[in-house]
């Protein structure tokens, strides 16, 4: 094998573990805006998209942004956009385009202080129920969390399989530390990655229904240019495509479009338990404060303490059946972020009846070990 | 333009005709704007299956979806936003967006410069009916002074737009209007719009006589067309009928044309000519 066939190991900051995961999982296609903390996503991808053929703009705002990478992916190219919390504000009619017409896109937010311009150099994790709830209407959205930029590399290529699988838009959310950390990756041969396209139509031009519900939760897509003439639109539509408000066509639409992904939990669901089997207190932490997370519980273990650790990689749709499993011997559920709540409330539904802690900063700094070490040391005495 | 080549032309043959009964009023201009389009892309030769007709939101964006080509109806004021990253995805496809006053100049107008400034090879008809039809009639920024509308209830005191030379002060390479009661000669400007390498610009005055018409006495579609007709070329059809529909003389046909790069062509071979520049560098 040549050297180049193997695993290579390098320094990367993690905005360009992302830009170089995104053009190794065949993104040819960038539109962005500038905006801190994510502009060196675009940077790398000005740099990296011309040398394998793609294409790059710098559109006139963040709302052309992710209108243009859903042009393109309608067009039949991999592409992808990213923006920090006041651009994702910006960008959410377009995604919730991108649920109803069903565009694989990939937005990555790095996620900055808010609310409002808040705190543009500071880290927070606020734009997490923003991820899940920021298109109006009923939402189908698949959002990762990745912890390290390792994971932001690993992370980003499932981003583009999963969008393309399952025609849902994916959103990573990176904590402007890790975007801005510079750590070891080893980065794979290109030939070992695992790639999924999506499913493109081949049946008769004639009898082809872009949105047939006919089992298959994912209906494959006409490539404009390929004869198939169809419509595609933000209205709800029937199985052909067009406008309907027929409430019998509606509902078998909706229940297919909003449940699949439900009904793909296996390709999904993705996260880490450490320690879970016979914690008494579980700590449920996510991104950069995940890994805060795992030293405070490795810490209380060393004394004497059953602490456990449960980390979603896909935050959204949330992996229930994972932590109800993890949080079974739980006594009580800490739930650190960086916002002033947000994810504790849907593990305070997840784990009904177990009593919920919560850990919270909106200051611009990070959630330490010693803090959560502390509140699992608290929690502890007051059992 | 011969007449045979007008023969040759039958909508019905680019329509999807399964979806009638239509969406549009009658009276609505927004048809026969269509009609001169597809004349245009007949006589052009333009295969349907390379046609992306991208269209945004109000009646204006309705219209695209009764066309038996690949169609997309995205979001309000976004459809030259889509078009340009389709178009800069797939150069082979012929990109045409379909937009109306509110979704290009209001809503859409930061989206309208820019496409005009970077000139990529797309066509951009706007229906200018003056009015938001479709939610019920309100004011919009092409309204004619004085004119009532659902939120000018005392008759609208806004400055008006002049789309055409909007769009070329911002860079856009070809800029043409023209009413729907010169079929032909929109047809013709179609023509221009469609074989031109660049951003083109094309305004159609259409017409709203169902809300706009109605609420200001305009009479029935007829009227409001020969009103709009005097309104363009009063030396000609001054005699038509008294009043002028808009104020002011709105000119007609090509009104800019200039042979700039087209962005798509110079972005790959500025790409390729720095790329060879580079691996030179490198030896």
């Amino acid at each position: 094998m040549s050297a180049s066939a193997q695993t290579q190991m390098r320094n990367l900051q993690g905005n360009h573990a992302c830009a170089l995961a995104a053009v190794a999982a065949g993104c040819r296609f960038y539109a962005g805006y500038p905006i801190t903390p994510s502009s060196e996503i675009a940077e790398r991808m000005a740099g990296e998209l011309p040398q394998v053929g793609g294409v790059f703009i710098q559109m006139e705002d963040e709302i052309a942004s992710i209108g243009a990478v859903l042009g393109a992916s309608i067009g039949g190219v991999k592409a992808m956009t990213a923006t920090s919390g006041p651009g994702f504000s910006l960008k959410q009619e377009n995604l919730g385009y991108a649920m109803g017409a069903e565009i694989p896109c990939v937005v990555i937010d790095v996620m900055r202080g808010g609310p409002s311009t808040g705190m543009p150099t500071r880290p927070s994790q606020g734009d997490v129920m923003q991820a899940r709830w920021g298109s109006h209407g009923d939402t189908v959205v698949i959002a990762l969390v990745p912890d390290s930029v390792a994971e932001i590399y690993s992370q980003t290529i499932r981003a583009f399989n999963l969008s393309e699988q399952l025609r849902v838009p994916v959103v990573v959310l990176i904590d402007e530390i890790i975007g801005h950390l510079v750590e070891t990756v080893a980065v794979p041969a290109p030939e070992s990655l695992t790639l999924i396209d999506r499913k493109w139509a081949d049946s008769p031009v004639d009898t082809f229904k872009p949105y047939a519900i006919n089992g298959d939760d994912v209906p494959p897509m006409p490539r404009p240019g390929a004869g198939y003439r169809t419509h595609t639109t933000g209205l709800t539509h029937g199985e052909d495509g067009f406008p309907t408000q027929d409430p019998v066509l509606v509902a078998p639409m909706m229940d297919r479009i909003l449940g699949k992904l439900e009904r793909h939990r296996d390709l999904v669901d993705c996260f880490e338990a450490i320690d879970c089997e016979d914690a008494e207190i579980l700590v449920v932490a996510y991104g950069i404060t995940a890994r805060a997370a795992r030293r405070a519980v490795r810490r209380a273990r060393e004394q004497g303490l059953r602490a456990g650790l449960f980390r979603p990689v896909t935050l959204w749709p949330f992996p229930e059946q994972a932590l109800r499993s993890a949080a079974a011997s739980a006594k009580t559920v800490l739930v650190p972020e960086m916002n002033a709540g947000q994810l504790c409330w849907e593990v305070e539904r997840v784990c009904a009846g177990t009593p919920i802690a919560r850990l919270n900063r909106v200051d611009g700094e990070v959630i330490t070990p010693q803090q959560i070490e502390q509140q699992i040391m608290d929690l502890a005495a007051h059992e | 333009m011969s007449s045979a080549e007008h023969s040759d032309f039958e909508i019905r043959d680019y329509l999807r005709t399964d979806l009638f009964p239509h969406f549009m009023c009658p009276g609505c201009g927004h048809g026969i704007a269509l009609r001169a389009l597809l004349w245009a892309l007949h006589e052009l030769g333009i295969s349907m299956d390379k046609l992306a007709l991208v269209s945004g939101i109000g009646c204006s964006g309705r219209t695209a979806a009764y066309v038996d080509t690949n169609t997309m109806h995205v979001t309000h004021g976004r459809p030259l936003a889509f078009a340009t990253g389709l178009k800069l995805a797939r150069p082979d496809l012929e990109v045409v967006v379909i937009t109306g006053d509110g979704d290009c100049l209001a809503i859409g107008g930061n989206h309208l410069i820019h496409a005009c400034r970077r000139n990529l090879d797309l066509t951009c008809v706007m229906l200018n009916n003056e009015v938001y039809g479709m939610t019920g009639g309100q004011v919009s920024p092409t309204t004619s002074n004085d004119r009532f509308t659902t939120t000018t209830p005392l008759g609208n005191h806004e400055p008006v737009f002049d789309a055409c030379e909007l769009a070329a002060a911002a860079g856009a390479s070809l800029v043409g209007r023209e009413i729907t009661l010169q079929t032909p000669s929109l047809k013709d400007l179609f023509r221009a719009a469609l074989s031109h390498r660049g951003f083109s610009f094309v305004e159609v005055i259409s017409d709203c006589t169902e809300i706009f018409g109605r609420k200001n006495d305009l009479g029935n579609s007829t009227e409001m067309i020969l009103k709009q007709k005097s309104a363009i070329r009063p030396e000609s059809y001054g005699n038509v009928v008294d009043q002028p529909f808009r104020p002011g003389n709105w000119s007609t046909g090509i009104l800019a044309r200039n042979e700039r790069p087209e962005y798509g062509t110079n972005y790959r071979e500025h790409i390729a000519a720095k790329l060879a520049v580079a691996v030179k560098g490198h030896r």
